[in-house]
This record gives structure tokens, C-alpha cells and sequence, in this order.
């Protein structure tokens, strides 16, 4: 499987990550090899074979719903950049 | 209304389907143990599972899943024994996982259906395909302040319940009607308080236009509708551009619109113009959920009588019409209070029609509804016992009832008080009539002479005597020997 | 003997006689830390909060039980969160973040009477072989080459733990492990390694890479040590819903049992074609040493092994890209300024992660998008629950599997860059104990040829760290690894 910059730059875009050009360039050769390497996995029949859904073997647990709360609201914004009033900010966003 | 417009080609049918999200009541949330009460002091209801601290994970509260199965078996749908929690993977600043935990292929409801009750007495069923379990989002500000936006993470977290509609309306009234019943079941169940104001029951609107009997068109969905109102009017209006756009021969846009609750109209959304690839996968950080068989069984047993099992029975058993049973049972409160006040022993009718007409009637005026009642089912159970045993008229109970909502006291000290006793001794009656006969003799000669109105006239007069409280019945018999003569 | 010479066992037993004192010990070692900064081997050090813990170790001696732990100072990889105690996952975008919480498996350890010298070195996320990765400088092995002095890489991605363990800065060191994150690095650096059953330690606190693989574990001299270390790290969390509820055993009971009779499996498709001929030998080495000591030796089959590094490189990078999404200036960690929003994440993603993290994230959301997501990760799933189902098949006719941990010795600082496929063949024989979730453990075996250290690798049933720390104990005494890194502390 062969990726473009173009591709990238989709994928880039949907992880939020800013490229460059150069480093668009470059990650298509790399990610084109390491998607040829893994696109070996198409050649094993799975026929079927069910999706591994967890190696733990276990059922789910679950947890009685009671209140436990034990950090404080200065806990959560303790390593924000720029809280205000209690709040998190980040740059205004126009819907 | 019907959901049919009249384009100059010709017709064209409204399809709708609905996506409720439904908050889950429960004290904490979802997959942590923060608590939800509503209007807290931003992020102090949050913890660090909530503001995905690194290294933080999620675990599954199990009071959540119980009022899942619950709403479910109340939608009458198929319960999964197994279901699958997935991740929704996105970027936005009151989604602190960069992900939303939900579920995708695997819902732990399948396919259930609601009966609606349209404005002309007719009984429409609408599908419902799908019910599942996701956290809700944070809540962004974007008017606090000029640059920036605000995030408060309390709701983040929060179990929804998200209702999945087929697309089987065809008006607004339909699609009114849908969420009300829907908010009516959910409140019977206690699995949500359906508070739309607070946003506890929030609706996502999915419309096409097609000619009747073709095809789907192509939908929009609309969002930010936050009130039956706002759902009816916003249909009205997505459903006049659509057909704008269709009569002049153009597609309609695959797209998510905002509705404008200012200009009452739908926008597009300008972040939602790049189709979301939300990269669905199983969350690695839980198991597949098996339910037990046992609390299933459970929460069955445990079901309220439902509204329309209510309704069929207080039509069945208290012989009252379709309209009033259907007020009733509209709260469960209302239900509740009414079989109170019946106790088994008074007359349904009666009894609905004073709850209905001056109970919830006034408390309506207030903007109330019956928890708020200044008058105690015991005691309008009271006036209804004066009033069989004809101690008062039905006209005098009405100033009683006046009375004790407006003052909280009982019916028989009010009647005591004002010596409201109804007048059903015959001689007294007579004296009245005769009296009253006596100043009229003009309006008696009239009346004998064929003028047959003047006999409320008299009616009248025999009651201002009274002080009102000569028995109406007894006055009418009476009067009418006497004035025959 | 030095105080930083003894292994924990030796260390617990002289603290608890009194013959040393917490304070000493842990102040050796500070000073032992201090004097090897060139291998950078932590990121934080914290010599101040190790002597108010050591000092609270010795003021309550003899009041109350002993931890199993009491008084030992460890390095703690920096991808647990500690509280108070800056950690960083070895990345830019946690620079400075402070945790207000502490991670479960640091928390059992304090609680069984642990000291923190500091926060162990990494490669940035975790996602490494080589610990070269790492936003705060790569890590060096204390170990060189014969004849030759430039430096080599420690193995990754818990580098800076291994480094620290075998330059006797600490007598033990917390680790990860998703694709071989301890195990290589024990083998580079010549000490032991535990990986355990995942679902055995809690995940709770520890900075997630790939959640269905990630899993603590402990390095350390011995592998008595390693079992205690292991002892006190694992156990059931509730607020962990991938974590066991079973009771831990006393895993140090399990090392005096007999490996006669054991089967020890020798997987044959682990045999890889152009493999290291002093690698092989010592794998034969290794069974030969079963074999007196009376276990049986069984060819055993696992044939999608070839299909192993394939499936990992699937499916970690795929949970990392969801994982890591949270990394996105928000909340905490670094914040890139933006125009608006979507700049803000760009650019603060952008400076924040490394060409490692950002490569596999791309990887990751790739193959989960629309389109993709069938072809690669269900597939590797797939494939994922074939591997698994090689091994439950291979443990009906062996009890243990005998594999070398690592394809190579350790490589020179600056060696295999060349391209992402060559690094990643560093974990061939280890990424698939990982995808099937079962304990695996390194122990040193020997050296090649330029006086690098080999290790062997144990892998064993789910649960059943028992027997693999009985075969460790085995293995470890017929080896009598003796050999000791250039640099080390005094």
C-alpha cells in the first residue's frame, strides 16, 4: 500500500499534526514502506477466525454507582495554561 | 399540520426520524465516579477520568447499564446480551479524550417501537431502531468572553442514552408528539427526567423531502433544537427550503445545520463541512459487556405500569374518555394522584373531571403541575365525599375548591365556615320558590304565556335567595310545579 | 561489599538486621546516580524526597511490619505518574506536567516501604527499542564493546530503568513492556527483566501507549529480585477494568522449585533466517542447561510467528493514535499558541511529539480510517487471535518457551536509523508473547564475542509467573552470568 503527501496530509489533519512539506515528503516514503511490510498480513487466512477482542478472558467489571470524587477543581486545572474563572480556555471557536 | 407541501410540481412528503439523547439518571457518571447534579461551579464536578489526566481509565457503572436495559424493555425493544463499547474519535475541546466512548456496531438495545398520540385521536406507531450508552461531552462557552472560549468539563462524562428513531414521521405534530411520549416513558421509568430546559433530553432532527411513495431524499440533519417548540418550528422550516431547493430542480446537500433560535432558520454548519471520520474501534481499555440474565429478569419485574397500558386501563375500568385518561396518565405524578383521590371508593368520573377542569387547571395557570398542589389528594378526596352525599351543589363545590386552593384548608371546614350546606329541605325550597313567584308576577304571567326562556330566570332568583345553596334539582322539580300552576 | 553492589534481597535482609540504614543505602545510590549523569539514564532526578522517604524507613524500624520493600531505593520509569514528582513520558508535550495523583504499581511500592531516586530515561512514549528516542536525550548503556568506545543504546523503550539496574545506580527499576519494552533492554543491559501476564499489574496511572499491551513489570540483578520487585507491583485494581482480580502468589517461594520433569519448549520458526550464530548457539546453550537439570526438551510450533511484528505494527500504533489524542494542549503539557483551535493542536502536536510518535500515530489513524480499518486492523486482530491460539496450542505439550530475547546485542548509539523497519526487528522475538498477553522474562546468558551481554527469554503460561520465575531461577544459576558493564558505580 502506497501513500502520497496528499495522503499524509489527510491523515496529518485528522491526528491534528502540523507538517511541513518536506516532512510530508519524507513520512510517505516511510509510512509507503512500513504499510508494504505490514501488508504482508493480507496473504494469512483468516477465515473464520473472529477479531481478537481482549487476551484477558475475563467479563467486564463494573463499579456501584456512588459518588467518589477525590481531586479538587484546582487538582483538574492545577497544569492548565491559562485557566480562567474555573474555567479551561482555548482560542475562541466559531461554530 | 399535516407534513405534506404543496410545491408547484407538485407534492412533496416529509420523512423525519429523531436522535434523542437522553441523560441517564444515576448519582455519578458513566465510566467514573464524579457526580451530576446540574449547575454545579464549572469543573468541580470532574475527576481525572473526566479531564483525561494521563494514564486515567474508565470503568463501566453498572447502574447506568441497568437504566439502559430499563428504558429498552419499556420501548418494548430487543435487549443485546451482548454489547460492544467503541471509541468515536474526534478533536474538540469539551471531548478531553480526543475520543468518545460509545458504541457503535454492537448497541446494548436493538430495534423497539413507540405509539404516539396524534391531535386527531388516532394511534400512529413509530420505530425505534436503536438505543446505546455514550459519554457526554463537556460544555464549550463561546459568548464569555471576546478571543476566548470556555470549557467546563462537568458534564464531560455523563451517561446519555442515544434513541435512535426510524425515519418513520411525517410531520412535525408527529415528530411533537414522539418526543413527548418519549419524555412520558422515560419519566415513568425514572431513566430520565426529560428536562428539556437543562438539557437533560436533548433532539438531533433527521429530515428529507420526497414525493409520496418514493423513494428517500437526501437528509439533513438538524441540530440545537432544544424544545418541542423548536423541533416543530425548525421541520417547518427545513422542510420549505428543501423543497425550494428541490423545485428548482437543484440536490440537496448531505449536511448538519444549526438551527437559529434567533432567526428561526437552519444554518449550515461551517466545522462540519468536512466529512468526520470518526476511526471507530472497540475500546481497548474495557471488555465486551454480557448482561445477566438475571438482572434483565430483574428490571422486568420491576417495570411501572406504563402510560398506554395506564390509559387502556383507566379507559377500561373508570369508563373515561379517551382525552381524560390521556391527560392523566400524561405524569405518572397525575396518575398517581388521581387512583389517590379515587382510594378505591369515589367516583372516577367525577373525580377526573374535578382534577382535570379546576385542579390541573389552575396549577397550569401557574405554570405548575400536580406536585405542586396546594390541595392534598385526601383532601379533594373530601369535597368529592360532600358532594356525593349532597351536602353541597356542584356550582357551591366549585367556590369550595376555589377556596382550598387558594388557602390550603380543608373542604368540610370551609363549608362549615360559610355555612355552605346545601338547602335539600323540600318546605324551605318551597318557601323560596313561593316568594320569589310572589315579586314576580309579571315575569310568572309571561312565562305561563308561553315564554318558557324566563325559567332560568327564576332558577336564577331561587338561588340568590338561597345564597346558592338550595339543591338544583330539587329547585327545578319544584319550580317547574309551581310555575305550571 | 559496596552498598550499591547488593542486590534488593541483600539489601532487605541488612536493613532489617539493622547492619545498614535506609539513609545509607539510598545515599549511596544518590551519589552513585550522581557520578554516572553522562548515561543520562533519568530525567529527574529526586534525592531530596528519596532521603525524607529513606529517613521515614529508618524512624520506623521496628514499629509495625516491614514492606517487603522497606527501604530499597528503585528507579521509576517516567511513564508512571508520581505524584508531586514531574513526569514526562520522555516527551516535550509533558514537559513540566506534574501529576496530583499517583500511579497504582508506584503506590503499592511506596506502600511496601520503596524509596523514589529519581525518574528512569525512556524512549518518548514508550514507542522505542532504543531509547534514542527520548525528548530529554538518549540514553547510554553502560556497557561497551570490547575494544571499542563508542557508546551503545541501552535497548528501549524502559532504557534509562535498564541502564540505571546494570550501572548499579539502583538495585531495581520499574519498566513497561508492550512489544518488548523490558525484556530487550534486560538483554542488552545483562539483567534480568519481568514482563508479566497482562491484567497482572493495574494500568492505572501509568501513561497508556498501546492499552492491550501495555503492561508494568521490574528489572533487576537477579531474578529473586525481580520477584519481589513483581510481588509488590502487581495485584487487582478496581479502577482498572483490563486488571485481574486474582491473588498474587509469593512469587519468591517459586524459585527454589525443581525444573525437573518441565517441559521447555523451543519454538522452530523462531530459528529466522541469517539469525546471529553466537545468538544460536546460546539458545542450544540454554537448552542444554534444561536438559541437565532434568527438564525435557519439546519442539514446539507457533506458525504465524512470522506474521507477529506485522500485527503489532497494526495494532499498537493504531491504540496509540487514539490514546495519544488527548495530548492536545488543553488541559495540561505543553500549548503551542494558535489563531484558533485547530492551530493550537497542530502546532502544539507538532512540537510536542517526536518523528517516532508522530510516524506511529499516523500509522495508527491510518489504519483505522474509513476504508483501511477492515484490511488492517481487523485483520491484524485476526491474525492477533491465530498467534494467541499457537501459544494455548504449543502449552498442551510444554510447560515453558525457550526463545532468545533479542536478535542482536546492543547496537551503537546512532546505528539502525536508517529506516523504521530495521529498529522495529529489534522486538521479533519478543512482540509476540506481547500480542497474546502472556509473562515473559530475560535473563542474562552470556556474551558475544565483543563482550556484550545475551539474554534468554522464558515465556510461560497465563498466570503461571511462577513457573517462569522457577525456570528463570534455573537458567540463571546454570549461566552464572558474572559479567559486570564498564561503567558502573563504585
Amino acid at each position: 500500500m502506497s501513500l502520497d503527501a496528499a495522503a499524509v496530509a489527510r491523515i496529518a489533519r485528522l491526528a491534528r499534526i502540523r507538517l511541513t512539506d518536506e516532512e510530508k515528503t519524507n513520512l510517505a516514503a516511510e509510512l509507503s514502506q512500513v504499510m508494504s511490510w505490514v501488508d504482508e498480513l493480507q496473504s494469512v487466512d483468516t477465515e473464520g477466525v473472529e477479531p481478537l477482542t481482549s487476551v484477558v478472558g475475563a467479563r467486564l467489571k463494573t463499579r456501584a454507582d456512588v459518588v467518589t470524587l477525590d481531586v479538587t477543581r484546582d487538582d483538574i486545572l492545577a497544569n492548565a495554561t491559562d485557566p480562567v474563572a474555573g474555567f479551561f480556555t482555548v482560542p475562541k471557536v466559531v461554530e | 399540520m399535516s407534513g405534506i407541501i404543496e410545491g408547484e410540481t407538485g407534492s412533496w412528503e416529509m420523512v423525519i426520524g429523531l436522535e434523542v439523547h437522553a441523560q441517564v439518571t444515576a448519582n455519578s457518571k458513566l465510566f467514573s465516579g464524579a457526580p451530576i447534579t446540574f449547575g454545579g461551579e464549572p469543573n468541580t464536578q470532574v475527576s481525572l477520568v473526566d479531564a483525561a489526566m494521563p494514564g486515567m481509565l474508565p470503568v463501566l457503572n453498572e447502574y447506568c447499564v441497568e437504566q439502559a436495559i430499563r428504558t429498552g424493555l419499556g420501548l418494548g425493544a430487543q435487549i443485546n446480551r451482548l454489547s460492544v463499547f467503541e471509541r468515536k474519535n474526534y478533536f474538540y475541546p469539551d471531548l478531553p479524550q480526543g475520543y468518545q466512548i460509545s458504541q457503535y456496531a454492537h448497541p446494548i438495545v436493538g430495534k423497539g417501537e413507540i405509539e404516539i398520540d396524534l391531535p386527531d385521536g388516532t394511534v400512529k406507531s413509530i420505530g425505534v431502531t436503536r438505543l446505546h450508552l455514550e459519554q457526554d461531552a463537556g460544555k464549550s462557552l463561546h459568548d464569555q468572553h471576546a478571543s476566548k472560549t470556555f470549557v467546563d468539563l462537568n458534564r464531560s462524562g455523563q451517561a446519555l442514552m442515544e434513541i435512535v428513531s426510524e425515519p418513520d414521521m411525517r410531520s412535525a405534530d408527529e415528530a411533537a408528539a414522539y418526543v413527548r411520549k418519549l419524555r412520558t416513558i422515560l419519566r415513568y421509568l425514572g431513566t430520565c427526567d426529560g428536562n428539556m430546559d437543562e438539557g437533560s433530553m436533548r433532539c438531533d432532527v433527521n429530515l428529507s423531502m420526497r414525493r409520496p411513495g418514493e423513494p428517500f431524499g437526501t437528509r439533513c440533519e438538524i441540530k440545537n433544537v432544544n424544545s418541542i417548540r423548536y423541533i416543530q418550528a425548525a421541520i417547518e422550516y427545513e422542510a420549505r427550503r428543501q423543497v425550494d431547493v428541490l423545485e428548482e430542480g437543484g440536490k440537496i446537500a448531505q449536511e448538519t445545520r444549526l438551527w437559529d433560535t434567533r432567526q428561526h432558520v437552519t444554518r449550515s454548519m461551517r466545522s462540519k463541512e468536512e466529512a468526520f471520520d470518526y476511526r471507530y474501534f472497540p475500546d481497548p481499555d474495557l471488555l465486551p459487556l454480557e448482561l445477566d440474565e438475571q438482572v434483565i429478569e430483574r428490571v422486568k419485574n420491576s417495570l411501572p405500569e406504563l402510560p398506554d397500558a395506564k390509559k387502556k386501563r383507566f379507559i377500561g375500568d373508570y369508563g373515561l374518555s379517551p382525552y381524560d385518561a390521556g391527560v392523566l396518565v400524561a405524569e405518572q405524578t397525575r396518575a398517581e394522584f388521581y387512583e389517590r383521590v379515587l382510594a378505591g371508593k369515589r367516583d372516577p368520573k367525577i373525580t377526573a373531571n374535578l382534577l382535570i377542569t379546576e385542579l390541573l387547571g389552575g396549577l397550569n395557570k401557574g405554570g405548575h403541575d400536580i406536585d405542586d398542589s396546594p390541595i392534598s389528594a385526601d383532601a379533594l378526596g373530601e369535597l368529592i365525599d360532600l358532594l356525593a352525599d349532597n351536602t353541597i351543589s356542584g356550582r357551591i363545590a366549585k367556590d369550595v375548591f376555589a377556596e382550598m386552593f387558594a388557602t390550603g384548608k380543608g373542604a368540610a371546614a370551609i363549608v362549615q365556615e360559610k355555612g355552605l350546606r346545601q338547602v335539600t329541605d323540600t318546605g324551605a325550597i318551597d318557601a323560596v320558590i313561593d316568594a320569589v313567584i310572589a315579586k314576580n308576577q309579571d315575569k310568572l304571567a309571561e312565562y305561563r304565556s308561553g315564554k318558557d326562556k324566563l325559567f332560568g330566570f327564576f332558577v336564577g332568583q331561587v338561588m340568590k335567595e338561597s345564597g346558592g345553596k338550595a339543591n338544583p334539582a330539587l329547585v327545578n322539580q319544584a319550580l317547574k310545579a309551581k310555575l305550571a300552576g | 561489599m559496596s552498598l550499591t553492589h547488593l542486590t534488593i534481597a541483600e539489601s532487605v535482609k541488612q536493613l532489617e538486621s539493622g547492619s545498614i540504614s535506609s539513609a545509607e543505602l539510598t545515599e549511596a545510590h544518590i551519589r552513585a546516580m550522581e557520578g554516572a549523569r553522562a548515561l543520562n539514564a533519568f530525567i529527574v532526578e529526586t534525592p531530596d524526597l528519596a532521603m525524607d522517604q529513606a529517613r521515614a524507613v529508618d524512624a520506623r524500624r521496628g514499629k509495625g511490619e516491614r514492606g517487603v520493600l522497606e527501604g530499597v531505593p528503585l528507579a521509576i520509569k517516567d511513564l508512571f505518574c508520581t505524584k508531586g514528582v514531574q513526569t514526562t513520558a520522555g516527551s516535550k508535550i509533558l514537559e513540566g506536567f506534574i501529576p496530583h495523583y499517583e500511579s497504582t504499581v508506584t503506590a503499592n511500592l511506596w506502600r511496601d516501604g520503596a524509596v523514589m531516586l529519581g525518574k528512569a530515561n525512556l524512549d518518548e512514549f514508550a514507542m522505542g527499542s532504543s531509547n534514542m528516542t527520548s525528548a530529554y536525550g538518549p540514553v547510554e548503556s553502560p556497557w561497551k564493546r570490547q575494544g571499542d568506545n563508542r557508546p551503545l543504546v541501552p535497548g528501549g523503550s524502559s532504557g534509562g530503568s535498564a541502564a540505571a539496574v546494570s550501572a548499579r545506580l539502583a538495585p531495581g527499576a520499574t519498566g513497561t513492556d508492550t512489544g518488548g519494552s523490558i525484556r530487550q533492554p534486560a538483554a542488552f543491559c545483562g539483567i534480568v527483566g519481568i514482563k508479566p501476564t497482562y491484567g497482572r499489574c493495574s494500568r492505572w496511572g501509568t501513561i497508556a501507549f498501546a492499552s492491550s499491551l501495555d503492561q508494568a513489570g521490574a528489572f533487576a540483578r537477579t531474578v529473586e529480585d525481580s520477584a519481589i520487585m513483581l510481588g509488590s507491583m502487581a495485584g487487582y485494581d478496581p479502577k482498572d477494568s483490563t486488571s485481574i482480580d486474582l491473588p498474587v502468589p509469593n512469587y519468591r517461594a517459586s524459585l527454589g522449585r525443581s525444573v525437573k520433569g518441565l517441559r521447555i519448549g523451543i519454538p522452530k520458526e523462531y530459528r529466522v533466517d541469517g539469525m546471529s550464530g553466537e545468538i544460536d548457539k546460546l539458545w542450544r546453550q540454554g537448552e542444554a542447561w534444561f536438559r541437565d537439570a532434568g527438564a525435557e526438551i519439546v519442539e514446539i510450533s507457533l506458525p504465524h510467528t512470522r506474521y507477529a511484528l506485522a500485527t503489532y505494527y497494526i495494532v499498537a500504533p493504531a491504540e496509540c493514535s487514539s490514546n495519544l489524542a488527548r495530548y492536545d494542549g488543553v488541559r495540561y503539557g505543553l500549548r503551542m499558541p494558535g489563531k484558533d483551535l485547530t492551530e493550537l493542536y497542530e502546532a502544539t502536536r507538532a512540537q510536542g511529539f517526536g518523528a517516532e510518535v508522530k510516524r506511529r500515530i499516523l500509522i495508527g489513524t491510518y489504519v483505522l480510517s474509513a476504508g483501511y480499518f477492515d484490511a488492517y486492523y481487523i485483520k491484524a486482530q485476526k491474525v492477533r487471535a491465530l498467534i494467541a491460539r499457537d501459544f494455548s496450542d504449543a502449552f498442551k505439550s510444554c510447560d515453558l518457551i525457550l526463545t532468545p530475547t533479542a536478535p542482536s546485542a546492543a547496537f551503537a548509539l546512532g546505528e539502525k536509523t536508517e529506516d523504521p523497519i530495521a529498529m522495529y526487528l529489534n522486538d521479533v522475538f519478543t512482540v509476540p508473547a506481547s500480542l497474546a498477553g502472556l509473562p515473559g522474562i530475560s535473563v542474562p546468558a552470556g556474551l558475544d564475542s565483543g563482550g556484550l551481554p545475551l539474554g534468554l527469554q522464558l515465556i510461560g503460561r497465563p498466570f503461571d509467573e511462577e513457573t517462569v520465575f522457577a525456570g528463570a531461577a534455573a537458567l540463571e544459576k546454570a549461566a552464572a552470568f558474572k559479567a559486570v558493564p564498564q561503567i558502573m558505580a563504585a
